[in-house]
């Protein structure tokens, strides 16, 4: 069926109590260009209070920013939250400071995929583009 | 739009611009730069009252006649990580390897005002600095370095009463004459509602305790910077080159304004508010503004405030290499970059300078790579000869040129930010933050675009394979080891004396008398970083961020 096409919904998380928020506002604005709704939480969130705006806001994808080196811990936790929630195709991506080592713990435990310092915002957009699942 | 691929490129439609290889040439924070300066671009700046002498009035050439021949800067590494036991051995490492001063990066929890054993802290305790959480591990943390004969400097804000309150116990359990030691405390909360984000209380609350520590150290601690008002992280969060200059000038006299306010005396107390600047890549325009940034503090003080006083003209600053430029890739290129932005830093007349390590787009420093950048120091301090003369560029016509228009671009700012009623008034409507903003939106699209190039980001890449360098790495371990100790104390103390001094602290501040006094004496009794700044909480409330 053909209807206006719904824009993707992104919210954008900075968990943890980092408050180093330039990339988090960056990326909401370069995705508003890319023409997805972005929501942004605002600093230090909980997993539980992000999974629980993912789920108010209906989003298709949540991107995570963390620069503290508290991937490991905050990552998974958010993810698991989204998936008892009933969130199992929201895409989960992370963008920060993550060494190479975490990057495949973190996929195998639901991270789609880590964004590292030196991406452009285009290709960030192309890739929630083509992985958030499509919907009615 | 531009393009990196120079076949591609247009030739450029002005003729002035005939044969070159771009159709503009911008700095770092996309300021346009002419292809030549001339007498004409310097002839509206006055040799003697513009630019002067070192030592003399407006000190644009900088602050000591000698410049570095009387005394080279400080060598001043930010260093924390893990537990204060560490810390502490990176601490007389870098000491032994010829630094000549402290500089304490604390971890997140305590920047908060959290204990380690907080859930709030969960994962991030030990990880971005070291973690303190009471008086006994600010005792390991100094451990075998005696306090009057080091500076230290303590890179604390929304808890720095409670830090400074610890720092002052230690120093007093040592032996050691507050009236002797030395040392600055960040303390600039105001950039933290602009920039760096890691506030506590409502802002106005948080000026209060600003001004407390003021109070006290003047009557106090005569020879301690109770603050540093830092243009660093404004820098971090994307703020251009003079938009950095224009906010923390405007901190700055939002501070002595409130310190006057408070009943203080101006040239008793400014005299000890210190600056912090970042060094960014684009050299000239670096040294332009810290040239700019003494001139225009010399005639604000004396214009605006009234001070004659030698001291209190005198801006000094702190300089630290611009870890935004740090690359993942290939992350040896960052010896470069920290050298060049070390060099801009020298040659703008710092008091002291930290350089950043290779490694700090990847985690904190390892030994090898904090080695290397006290080295880079060292090696522009005794071997470039930058050090053998005052200000080497003053009468550039370029530097000159670049001065001037960083001090009438800092006074326009200025304008502004007074037309709204002050800086706090400013930051409450979401100025400086929404300027900030735009400017780190402005530089990503030109890096997308190639109008800016970062070498081995978006020119000259190579296919990375695995992280290049050895990197630190902080475990659980830590914070197992921190809350074993907070467990310890917390066990050993005079419970009821805390309870005492906290229900003090909180009547003072209710009062709105002086904090410090009750936060040294809730600090003597263990009482943790978390419970004071709880108990503060309980009186001020927090801060809630606006939307912006």
């Amino acid at each position: 069926m053909a209807q206006a096409e719904r824009k993707i919904r992104v919210l954008v998380a900075k968990p943890g109590l980092d408050g180093h928020d330039r990339g988090a506002k960056v990326i909401a604005r370069a995705l508003r260009d890319a023409g997805m709704e972005v929501i942004y939480t605002g600093l230090r969130q909980t997993p539980e209070m992000i999974a629980a705006a993912a789920l108010q806001e209906d989003v298709d994808a949540v991107g995570v920013s963390i620069l503290s080196g508290a991937h490991n811990t905050l990552c998974p936790r958010i993810v698991s939250l989204l998936r008892e929630q009933g969130m199992n195709d929201t895409l989960v991506v992370l963008g920060g400071i993550v060494p190479q080592e975490d990057i495949p713990k973190l996929k195998e435990q639901g991270v789609a995929e880590i964004f590292l310092p030196g991406t452009s915002t285009q290709d960030i957009a192309k890739f929630i583009r083509a992985n958030v699942r499509p919907r009615d | 739009m531009p393009t990196t691929d120079t076949a591609t490129e247009q030739p450029p439609s002005s003729s002035a611009n005939a044969g070159e290889r771009k159709s503009s040439f911008r700095t770092v924070s996309l300021d346009e730069v002419n292809r030549l300066y001339a007498p004409a671009d310097v002839a509206q700046i006055d040799a003697e009252n513009d630019i002067g002498l070192p030592g003399e009035f407006p000190y644009t050439r900088g602050i000591h006649a000698s410049g570095y021949r009387g005394k080279l800067w400080t060598m001043r590494q930010f260093a924390g990580f893990g537990t204060p036991e560490e810390t502490n051995l990176r601490f007389k490492y870098l000491s032994k390897e010829g630094q000549t001063g402290l500089s304490v990066a604390y971890d997140l929890p305590t920047l908060m005002g959290y204990d380690a054993d907080s859930p709030l802290s969960e994962g991030e305790v030990g990880k971005c600095g070291v973690a303190v959480s009471s008086l006994a591990d600010m005792e390991a943390l100094f451990d075998g370095i005696d306090l009057e004969q080091v500076t230290v400097s303590q890179t604390i804000n929304a808890p720095a009463s409670v830090l400074l309150a610890m720092y002052l116990v230690v120093a007093e359990k040592q032996g050691a004459d507050w009236k002797k030691i030395s040392g600055t405390l960040q303390n600039d909360i105001l950039k933290e509602y602009i920039a760096q984000k890691e506030w506590i209380y409502p802002i106005r609350s948080a000026m209060k305790l600003v001004i407390d520590t003021f109070e006290f150290c003047t009557e106090q601690v005569p020879r301690y910077n109770p603050i540093s008002v830092s243009g660093y992280h404004i820098r971090e969060a994307g703020a251009t080159a003079l938009q950095e200059l224009a906010f923390t000038l405007r901190d700055g006299i939002e501070y002595v304004d409130w310190g006057i306010r408070a009943g203080l005396d101006i040239d008793r107390f400014v005299p000890r508010i210190s600056f912090f600047f970042n060094a960014h890549n684009d050299f000239f325009e670096e040294i332009a503004k810290y040239r700019a940034a003494r001139r225009i503090w010399a005639r604000v003080m004396r214009d605006r405030f009234g001070s004659t006083s030698e001291r209190t003209l005198k801006l000094r600053f702190h300089t630290q290499t611009a870890g935004v430029s740090l690359t993942v890739q290939q992350p040896l290129n960052n010896v470069v970059r920290v050298a060049i932005q070390a060099l801009a830093g020298v040659l703008g007349g710092t008091q002291s300078l930290h350089t950043d390590s290779y490694d700090e787009a990847l985690a904190l420093p390892t030994d090898r790579a904090a080695l290397l950048s006290l080295r880079t120091q060292q090696i522009i301090a005794e071997e470039s000869g930058v050090a053998n003369t005052v200000d080497p560029l003053g009468g550039s016509y370029f530097v000159e040129s670049l001065t001037q228009k960083m001090e009438d671009g800092a006074r326009d700012y200025f304008e502004r930010i007074d037309a709204m009623g002050g800086m706090v008034e400013a930051i409450e409507r979401g100025f400086p933050q929404r300027e900030i903003q735009d400017s780190a939106y402005q530089y990503q699209k030109a890096l997308e675009a190639g109008e800016q190039t970062i070498v081995g980001v978006n020119k000259y890449q190579m296919e990375q394979t695995g992280t290049e360098v050895p990197t630190l790495v902080i475990d659980e371990s830590v914070r197992h080891h921190q809350l074993e100790r907070l467990e310890q104390t917390r066990a050993r103390r005079d419970k009821q004396a805390v309870v005492r001094t906290l229900d003090k602290l909180r009547r003072a501040a209710e009062a709105g008398d002086n904090t410090m006094v009750a936060t040294i004496e809730a600090v003597r009794e263990y009482a943790t970083l978390g419970e004071i700044c709880s108990a503060l909480r309980d009186v001020y409330g927090i801060y809630e961020e606006p939307a912006i």
